[in-house]
């Protein structure tokens, strides 16, 4: 009843081809705009922020940008924990390096240099599909993750193999409290979720889908896979460096290479595959899935009453992430989005049965 | 000189051992198709049984003797990797017939990740011990060429003993047995093999469990080398670059694959590694993989893949 | 009767071999501007390894194709298709996680000129661009009658319906020369009126050229201007439809020799 687009006409292509064209959507997304850039930093609590928010908001980013390589370009990468390192390290030396480097100019430069790693890397993938891109990818992961423990320069020369970043802000607005570097990140990911969208539903978002689909056939078209797959590398590559700068200057503050490591490669493809392969709203679910479940899961015998302790409580983590990555691709492979559009469909005909 | 024979022959232990986990990968996609990346998890699930079931059996049926202990705990290993062979056709492969490869990688992914917790759920996650008798002083070759001689690890010999034997029993079964043909055919295609009337399932759980007795084996080997612990499952992705470079389909490949691999990162961690700050180890095998891809895709002994339209 | 003009598409002395396999041997053709051009025969006899070397998914041992009056040894898809070459495939190379609409669109991909950062920010010039080009992909899905289809993943429709949209994304490349791999394959008989209706009106109304194999000989005859027929990957016959009917090669192929 609610959710009908009846009397929603479009009179033009354009309004057609809105990111969202039934009223009730655009609704819904500004009450969402609003709460999340208004209500919750007026009203969570420091904790909320920093231990929930704040991971979630940028490794929503970086799910997106793993999920244009993956799920819309059908390339698959085991290595994008080193496209965040790259991306926070070359940032941590644009700020660390240069006196009064602009926050956001170290994290686009980040970016940049993420892009280039990621293209190099992405080359193989002209000729390898699958499984053996794969493990190519692991390539990328151990190289990387080898570069910022034994090269000085990337580290620029700290003995201890980790860095660390203070004071920052951006013209003048000091990013330092959980609120503020909520919203730094937040605005950062409203941005590029926005221009993700406009790539895959306009002419390169097609390309993409096209080589994941049939890339023979794309061919045949005249879509180019080498500029479509490596720019879906470049794009998904500048998002993730961009992501890991965040998460490395606005989340973690000071970090090690261990923080990108291959377990936070798998831990961005298992967001993408419970989220929705090829879905921008899928990214967001991935994520926030990924960061509660864990929290959920320590509190979870506390409030049951049954004492676990942390060490057997990590390994029940571990086997329900697996559980649940085998039952999302065996009931839904499509993820938590798919389950998401079901439910609006049925919500279009609600109170009708059918 | 010697001591390159040294970092060689070194190179060619490690090698075998890639080789023996790279086995049961091979084994697993020749017969379903499926890459599977829960083998490191299956090696260290299989070492931290048989520690320790060999710990407790004595424990439990009240004896001493140790070669029993290691006998029995051996079997109960067996048998646990059956089962989990079971469970995963029963759970998991049964439903993703004839999905698309990355698909059941992805499942394989989340095996893994269920297989490390579940292991560590049950056996505990200190380092244990293995031993099942295995030699462990050196042996000096060769003192008449070089002086002083070449040392080898009696162990690391014994481990390429017990991998040949295998790898030559593993290839008389799939070339001379009407199962090992069975195998080939499911591997090609699922739907297929199933329409004529291959038990699909049962299948499955022979070859899951045949590649969890190589694991088995590779996990007793390892284990007894250098200790049961989580970081063994990280060692056995190593595997993976070398499936590649033999090629997924062929059982010569994953034994001439780890070969190149183990002597390749020896040498070039002690002669090009300090070039570069050291610890190359980590990435040269996959970097070599990943030149190797480029020029030949399929391995070294693997078959050519086709794209048909 | 059509009005055919020159030669637009020349196959000489095509050999394709896979491995041991002799796909197609000495195969030489020709193709008129504006005509329609069945090639016929058993089934395995080359003719869709035909199709895929003038479109350059195969590479052909020997001989050369002349397309438009230059010649190439190698041809390459993108080349291919940036000449105004399209084609439809035997088992419907669709896009299948994509919409109808989306299919048709990838069509265009040729056409559209906005780079990367100019579709990202969805400025002027992209978005008026997405409205052009949706704008000719709605002529051509009113031309298949598909409307109602437009926003459903090709995945789920019927097989029929996903031949038209195949028919559909090799239209919007405006191709001037139609390669259709039995786009009749599987359909009922209506839908084969259809079908042949669509073939017909492209042919008539865009004076596009079209290679057509097709199993139907009913349909063949029909609709064709002249026929080319291949057994074995060999050319066992070459003329107009009633010439190739009556031929005694032909008939022997079809029929078995002893008749």
């Amino acid at each position: 009843m609610l959710y009908r687009e009846n009397g929603q006409f479009k009179a033009s292509y354009r309004a057609d081809q809105q990111i969202f064209p039934i009223l009730q959507d655009r609704v819904a997304i500004g009450l969402l705009l609003v709460l999340v850039f208004v209500v919750i930093p007026l009203v969570a609590s420091p904790y909320l922020l920093t231990a929930i928010l704040i991971p979630f908001v940028i490794l929503s980013l970086a799910a997106l940008g793993l999920n244009i390589l993956v799920g819309y370009c059908g390339q698959i990468s085991l290595g994008h924990g080193a496209f965040m390192a790259v991306g926070a390290y070359a940032a941590y030396n644009c700020h660390a390096r240069i006196e009064g480097m602009p926050l956001i100019a170290s994290l686009l430069i980040g970016g940049l240099a993420s892009t280039v790693v990621g293209v190099l890397f992405g080359i193989p993938s002209l000729r390898i599909k699958g499984l053996y891109l794969a493990v190519a990818t692991l390539a990328a992961q151990f190289f990387v993750d080898w570069a910022c423990l034994r090269l000085p320069w990337v580290t620029n020369g700290s003995s201890s193999g980790s860095v660390s970043v203070a004071g920052l802000n951006v013209l003048g607005l000091p990013v330092e409290s959980p609120a503020q570097r909520y919203l730094f990140a937040l605005l950062v990911l409203a941005l590029f979720a926005l221009l993700a969208k406009n790539l895959v539903r306009g002419a390169i978002g097609r390309e993409w889908m096209a080589i994941r689909d049939m890339d023979v056939a794309a061919a045949v078209i005249g879509i180019r896979p080498v500029y479509a797959k490596l720019t879906a590398f470049a794009v998904s590559s500048f998002i993730v460096g961009v992501a890991g700068g965040l998460w490395g200057f606005v989340h973690l503050g000071s970090w090690e290479p261990a923080a990108f490591n291959i377990d936070r490669s798998f831990q961005l493809l298992f967001m993408i595959i419970i989220g929705g392969l090829g879905s921008i709203m899928g990214s967001f679910f991935g994520a926030a899935f990924i960061v509660v479940l864990p929290i959920v899961l320590d509190g979870l015998p506390y409030w049951c009453g049954i004492p676990i302790d942390t060490a057997t409580a990590a390994h029940l983590t571990f086997m329900i992430f697996g559980a649940l990555i085998v039952f999302f691709l065996i009931v839904e492979p499509h993820g938590i989005a798919r389950l998401w559009s079901t439910a609006k469909e049925k919500l279009r005909l609600w109170p009708f049965p059918h | 000189m010697a001591f390159f024979l040294e970092t060689l022959f070194g190179g060619l232990m490690v090698g075998m051992l890639y080789s023996l986990i790279a086995l049961g990968f091979v084994l697993i996609y020749k017969a379903s198709g499926v890459f599977n990346f829960a083998q490191g998890a299956m090696v260290l699930f299989a070492a931290m049984a048989m520690a320790r079931f060999s710990e407790w059996i004595p424990k439990w049926l009240g004896f001493d003797n140790k070669v029993l202990a290691n006998v029995l705990a051996f079997g109960v290993a067996l048998l646990a990797m059956v089962c989990v062979a079971w469970v995963i056709e029963r759970l998991v492969l049964r439903y993703l017939v004839n999905q698309e490869h990355i698909t059941l990688l992805m499942a394989t992914l989340g095996i893994t990740y269920f297989l490390e917790g579940f292991g560590q759920t049950l056996f505990g996650s200190a380092i244990y011990k293995i031993d099942v008798g295995l030699p462990k002083d050196p042996v000096f070759i060769l003192e008449n060429t070089f002086a002083g001689g070449v040392l080898i690890n009696k162990e690391d010999l014994y481990a390429a003993a017990i991998a040949a034997v295998l790898v030559a029993l593993l290839a008389l079964f799939f070339q001379k047995t009407a199962t090992g043909r069975a195998l080939r055919a499911v591997a090609d295609d699922h739907q297929a093999a199933q329409s004529i009337g291959i038990p699909l399932g049962r299948i499955w759980i022979i070859v899951w469990s045949v590649a969890g007795f190589v694991a088995l084996v590779a996990g007793v080997i390892w284990g007894s080398k250098l200790g049961v612990q989580f970081t063994l499952s990280l060692v056995a992705l190593k595997a993976l670059p070398v499936v590649i470079l033999g090629g997924l389909t062929s059982v010569p490949g994953a034994i001439i694959g780890g070969l190149i691999i183990g002597v390749g990162e020896k040498l070039s961690e002690i002669y090009i590694g300090p070039l570069f700050g050291g610890g190359i180890e980590i990435w040269f095998a996959y970097v070599l993989a990943l030149l190797f891809l480029l020029v030949r895709p399929q391995g070294l002994f693997g078959e050519k893949i086709i794209d048909r339209v | 009767m059509r009005k055919t003009g020159d030669v637009v598409l020349d196959v000489r002395n095509i050999s394709l071999s896979f491995g041991g396999v002799r796909a197609l041997s000495d195969i030489s053709f020709d193709v008129r501007e504006h005509e329609i051009r069945a090639i016929v025969g058993p089934n395995g006899a080359g003719k869709s390894s035909m199709l895929n070397c003038i479109n350059g998914v195969y590479q052909p041992q020997q001989g050369t194709i002349a397309l438009r009056g230059r010649t190439f040894r190698h041809m390459n898809s993108r080349q291919v298709a940036e000449m105004g070459v399209a084609r439809t495939f035997q088992n419907l190379a669709l896009f299948k996680g994509m919409s109808v609409l989306d299919n048709l669109m990838t069509g265009r991909n040729l056409k559209m000129r906005s780079n990367l950062f100019m579709q990202a920010l969805r400025l002027g010039p992209a978005q008026r661009e997405e409205s052009e080009q949706r704008v000719f992909v709605e002529r051509i899905i009113d031309f298949l009658e598909i409307q109602p289809y437009r926003k459903t993943p090709v995945g789920r429709m019927p097989y029929g319906l996903q031949k038209r949209v195949d028919l559909g994304r090799a239209l919007a490349m405006e191709p001037q020369l139609l390669l259709l791999d039995e786009p009749m394959a599987g359909m009922n008989v209506e839908e084969k009126q259809d079908m042949s209706r669509f073939i017909l009106d492209v042919n008539d109304e865009f004076g596009t050229t079209i290679v057509l194999i097709e199993h139907d000989m009913g349909v063949v005859m029909d609709i064709s201007d002249r026929v080319v027929v291949l057994d074995y990957g060999r050319k066992i016959g070459d003329g107009s439809p009633e010439e190739v009917r009556n031929d005694a090669d032909v008939i022997s192929a079809y029929l078995g020799t002893a008749h």
